[in-house]
């Protein structure tokens, strides 16, 4: 039968098969942590190459993390506000870039050619537990950026501007960080499966663009990830008058 | 069952969420505080000193230009006024003038005349003493002439 067939063509990609590491009771996807210490250790060293000898006229990598930095900057100031966005520039760019490395890393490093005993590497936002963390901490982040700009004051926001938003307003606090993490983990989970079935099924030429529009959507994703975290801790810190 | 079973089986899953969560949420937090001091911070700091060094600049050029117009438009008021005064100098200068030239012609006028009537005066005393003196001759002529005729009848 055709539909079982493709089902073992799914397990040959090996869907849901994890890499476990047992410390103590606990058990971890090593997997993800595999490739995020690799990818995160690469853009670490491209940092701080880029931020060694720091100068006013920058040149080469300096001119990449300025302009880097200029990009969070502005992403942050739009969506946050001039008052504190300061504050918050570092976790917005930090998930910008966390998401971005991870998506990319995972689309453009052959890992399928490092064979592990159980699963296989690839981008650490595939992993749900991933991008529920990352989701989590925008959480965790736009509560505190309201409860410390605006005390309590800042549940005026669940009856703004009237009181029957409350229990949307209640709804929305469960579904921004559930939206955030599937939003993020679909797509790549996704595109990741996508590329592999389609080179599992055709080998040469197809992918390519399939892997293209993977790169791009990548890149999106990061962008949104990031933009709705600092919209959400920007409305968080918004005053209503 | 089938669905569940595609999806990862007993063990493990896509939707096997575990201990990688909350280590993985620290590690992001640690990588936060690293970025910041590594990257954010620094490239931050550059970028803003040269975004105030150029923003003072433009401020100093600024004020500068504006500094120059003012004394430009200070220098053409000091020219208009410099104009008008000398405007006014030559005038007064023309005015002085012709009023000593009108003073000399008429003091030039007056001594002429004065000298004419004078002249005037000198020749017509002149002309009555002659006159005087000639009638007195002629008479005395005339007296020699009648005692001659006299004397000789």
């Amino acid at each position: 039968m055709f539909f079982n067939s493709l089902l073992t063509n799914f397990a040959a990609l090996e869907v849901g098969q994890h890499l476990y590491w047992q410390i103590g009771n606990i058990r971890l996807h090593g997997q993800v942590f595999l490739t995020s210490w690799i990818l995160l250790g690469a853009l670490l060293v491209f940092i701080s190459l880029g931020t060694k000898k720091m100068e006013n006229d920058p040149k080469g990598l300096q001119n990449l993390l300025e302009f880097l930095w200029d990009y969070i900057r502005d992403l942050a100031r739009t969506q946050i506000g001039e008052k504190v966005y300061r504050d918050w520039m570092p976790f917005i760019g930090t998930l910008f870039l966390f998401v971005f490395v991870s998506n990319w890393g995972g689309a453009l490093i052959p890992w399928r050619l490092i064979k592990l005993p159980s699963g296989e590497l690839g981008a650490p936002t595939a992993d749900i537990n991933t991008t529920i963390a990352l989701a989590l901490l925008v959480s965790l982040s736009y509560f505190y950026a309201g409860l410390s700009n605006k005390g309590w004051r800042y549940f005026e926001y669940y009856v703004h501007p009237t009181p029957i938003m409350l229990p949307f307003k209640i709804l929305e606090d469960f579904t921004k960080p559930l939206s955030l993490s599937f939003r993020l983990f679909g797509n790549i989970l996704a595109d990741e499966l996508v590329v592999g079935v389609l080179v599992f099924l055709v080998p040469l030429i197809l992918p390519i663009p399939v892997m293209f529009l993977g790169l791009f959507t990548s890149a999106i994703q990061a962008l949104i990830f990031a933009t709705l975290a600092a919209y959400y801790i920007g409305e968080a810190v918004e005053e209503h008058h | 069952m089938l669905a569940f079973n595609f999806f990862g089986a007993t063990e493990g899953g896509l939707f096997d969420i575990n201990a990688t969560l909350p280590l993985m949420a620290i590690q992001v937090v640690a990588l936060t505080y690293i970025l910041n001091s590594l990257f954010f911070k620094p490239v931050g700091n550059v970028v803003e000193k040269r975004e105030k060094f150029v923003s003072n600049n433009i401020i100093e050029a600024k004020n500068k230009l504006s500094e120059v117009k003012k004394l430009e438009a200070d220098l053409l008021t000091q020219l208009q006024t410099a104009r008008t005064e000398a405007q006014r100098i030559v005038s007064e200068a023309e005015n002085e003038s012709d009023k000593l030239y009108k003073e000399a012609l008429e003091l030039a006028n007056n001594e002429a005349n004065a000298s004419k009537e004078k002249a005037r005066l000198e020749i017509e005393s002149q002309t009555s003493a002659a006159r005087d003196q000639l009638s007195k001759q002629a008479d005395d002529l005339s007296e020699l002439i009648v005692n001659r005729l006299i004397l000789e009848k």
